[in-house]
């Protein structure tokens, strides 16, 4: 059993076991349901804006190359520079050598989880520099040293009362059960710390290859903020947030915002095309955005799953999946968590080491209906499955499916067994089932049947 | 050694030789614009004028942006200062635009024309913000505002009250007609910053529950002239 597998068996088992929590993030998600269910009724045809959405994102990620490099020239001709990335180690490499060269002493960012994949904050740090997340969410993880339980979402399992001991621990502020008072500290607290920062490192949500502008999506005004006082504004994308036209956003954010957030639109989507220009009086000096490939290109090249880059991260799957709500995001320890982190992270890490996540399903399809842009997300679950099972089948995967397709080609076979395995099972029930030990931990073996299906079917009287 | 570049490209050309089918759709949606294609399923943002400002009335309603409807300039000139003496506004930045400065020039409080000295510090300490807007989207309530209409980039979000100064006519129906506009007005020389605006910064990180005024302007005000 791969380490990440037994960590997350160890958690999954805890989380699901505690009940308090599991009905606060369910209260939690409450409210989300109401809102996204009267956003979506406000669309004429919700499922045709899916279409459209869906062809916006194949149209792009099928042409990739085409769309990249159209991207990179508008991206330029702004003013900007493009930096390439095949893999973490180099984007860290790339954006320590900007901090270096402008002398840089504090950083503000704003949400960026391909930050978290490339483990950018611990690299800063080791190099010296203060780095602060401003996204509210993020900023109570920093405080926490926790990774994100949810990736639009960061901290929406902590309680107000931990948040309120947090902030009187770290910015010793008086303890409150006020939400938005704990809003308003950490407001107070990030203020200053925008106008002293040399540099704002921010994410992408798209990348526009007809205009070489980048779109971000946030609610707070943080990042806003991040790339409008520092003096360096780089940007950290994955090769696969471009999109071809400007006029594709038309669909895509309404539904990145309803879907994931149960908004009409989140409160700032901002395009950025470069640093301050000539005539304007504030914004960045240089602009730069890193584009990482990190292992993207191996899903593109997988043309089944290739459709796992049109994500547009907008969380609706981890909201609706009922793995999620009850083990939690922090379980999974992946970057990306729920169905789509199910999918990628394989592919991103291995699947050797990453294949318990396609069990991490009811393979109930809720995923895939949430999906903005149609991803077949639990068909991709099965996908890894078979695809782990052929890389290397372990021995039960050998063992079972030889005596599986000895036995089912056998009806009489299949029969007696079925027979013994009724008359058997009060006795099954008392002894300790190898692989089922968790399992009947918590549930009850059902009653045999006295006839098997196949007698019922026989002697049915229809 | 190869640069990062071309492997990320060689290994992009290497995947896409094998082909992906279209996704399965429900329609068959023939690739055309976007927002064309897309219009009919999309939130309605009005087929008429009218239509359109009821739509965005709406809206900012649900979103708590206060809209202010004024006939002329003189009236809007008024209500802004109502405003600012209602609020105590003692700090008042604003961008410097024609629509603006009698706007500015009505107000009792201490005024500062942003754009031209630009200080984060001071801009920090401002109680409001004024700006002017490219335009209004009806179907979604937001409001683009861009770094030429609004003082830059920081005008707009740095000051507790963001109030936005624009003409009814500003009012188009949807995302996609808002998109093509700044395209048309600015070409390959868009501003550095474009941002769409809906309603005040707001958070639900702690408990998802919902509070205004996260980093940004608490308080959305657009007072629509005519
Ligand atoms: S897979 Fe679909 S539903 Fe899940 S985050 Fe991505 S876009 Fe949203």
């Amino acid at each position: 059993m791969s380490d990440s597998k037994a960590i997350f068996l160890k958690d999954a088992a805890v989380n699901a076991a505690d009940g308090d929590q599991r009905a606060f993030i369910r209260k939690a998600l409450g409210g989300y349901y109401t809102n996204r269910d009267l956003q979506k009724a406000r669309y004429r045809d919700w499922e045709r804006a899916r279409d459209a959405a869906s062809l916006a994102k194949w149209s792009a990620v099928n042409d990739l190359a085409n769309v990249l490099e159209k991207f990179t020239a508008n991206f330029e001709r702004n003013g900007g520079v493009v930096h390439w990335a095949r893999d973490a180690a180099e984007a860290r490499a790339i954006i320590l050598k900007i901090a270096e060269d402008a002398k840089a002493k504090a950083i503000v960012k704003s949400k960026c989880m391909t930050s978290e994949e490339i483990h950018l904050n611990d690299a800063l740090e080791k190099a010296g520099y203060g780095v602060v997340e401003s996204d509210l969410g993020e900023f109570i993880q920093q405080l926490r040293g926790e990774a994100p339980y949810h990736f639009v979402f960061p901290c929406m399992h902590v309680k107000r009362e931990a948040i309120s001991e947090l902030f009187t621990k770290h910015l010793g502020t008086a303890p409150t059960d006020s939400p938005e008072e704990l809003t308003m500290i950490a407001r107070r607290h990030l203020r200053q710390l925008y106008v002293d920062a040399d540099i704002g490192i921010t994410g992408a949500n798209f990348l526009v290859a007809e205009t070489g502008q980048i779109s971000i999506t946030e609610n707070e005004g943080n990042a806003r903020l991040t790339a409008a006082l520092p003096r360096i504004h780089i940007a950290l994308s994955g090769i696969e947030k471009v999109v071809n036209k400007l006029d594709d956003l038309s669909v895509l954010l309404p539904m990145l915002a309803t879907a994931g957030a149960g908004q009409p639109m989140t409160c700032y989507n901002t395009l950025y095309s470069g640093p301050r220009k000539k005539g304007e009086c504030d914004g960045p000096e240089e602009f730069h955005i890193v584009l990482l490939d990190n292992a993207r290109t191996r899903l593109l090249a997988d043309p089944e799953q290739r459709d796992a880059l049109h994500c547009i991260r907008c969380g609706a799957c981890l909201n609706v999946c009922p793995i999620f709500k009850n083990i939690g995001g922090l379980a999974y320890g992946t970057t990306y968590q729920g169905p789509i982190g199910s999918v990628i992270t394989p592919h991103l890490r291995g699947l050797k080491q990453w294949n318990h996540l396609s069990g991490a399903s009811s393979l109930c399809g809720a995923c895939t209906d949430a999906c903005p842009v149609r991803i077949d997300l639990h068909h991709h679950l099965l996908h890894n499955r078979r695809n782990a099972a052929k890389e290397s089948p372990t021995l039960f995967d050998r063992v079972f499916h030889h005596g599986f397709n000895f036995v089912i080609k056998r009806p009489w076979l299949f029969a007696t067994g079925g027979r013994i395995f009724r008359a058997t099972l009060p006795l099954l029930q008392k002894l300790p089932l190898p692989y089922m030990g968790a399992g009947m931990k918590t549930r009850d073996l059902p009653k045999a049947p006295s006839q098997s299906f196949r007698d019922q079917w026989k002697h049915q009287n229809v | 050694m190869s640069d990062a570049r071309s492997d990320i490209f060689a290994r992009i050309r290497e995947a896409l030789k094998v082909k992906a089918p279209k996704p399965h759709l429900k329609t068959d949606a023939n690739p055309g614009k976007t927002s064309e294609v897309a219009k009919p399923w999309l939130p309605d943002g009005g087929e008429t004028a009218d239509a359109s400002l009821a739509i965005l009335s709406e809206q900012l309603a649900k979103l708590k942006a206060v809209l202010i409807r004024v006939p002329d300039q003189a009236a809007a000139v008024k209500a802004v200062a109502e405003l600012a003496s209602s609020k105590n506004w003692k700090k008042v930045a604003y961008h410097g635009h024609d629509l603006l400065r009698p706007v500015a020039s009505g107000l009792s409080c201490e005024t500062w024309e942003a754009d031209a000295t630009f200080d984060k510090q001071r801009l920090e300490g401002c109680d409001a913000g004024i700006t002017t807007c490219e335009s209004i989207v009806a179907q979604l309530g937001a409001i683009l505002v861009s770094s030429a209409t609004s003082g830059g980039r920081a005008l707009s979000v740095l000051p507790h009250v963001h109030v936005v100064v624009a003409e009814a006519s500003q009012v188009v129906p949807d995302l996609g007609s808002a998109l093509a506009l700044a395209k048309a007005r600015h070409g390959d020389q868009m501003p550095s910053m474009l941002s769409f605006i809906t309603g005040p910064s707001r958070t639900g990180d702690i408990e998802r529950i919902l509070v205004l005024g996260a980093h940004g302007p608490k308080e959305l005000y657009l007072v629509l002239v005519g």
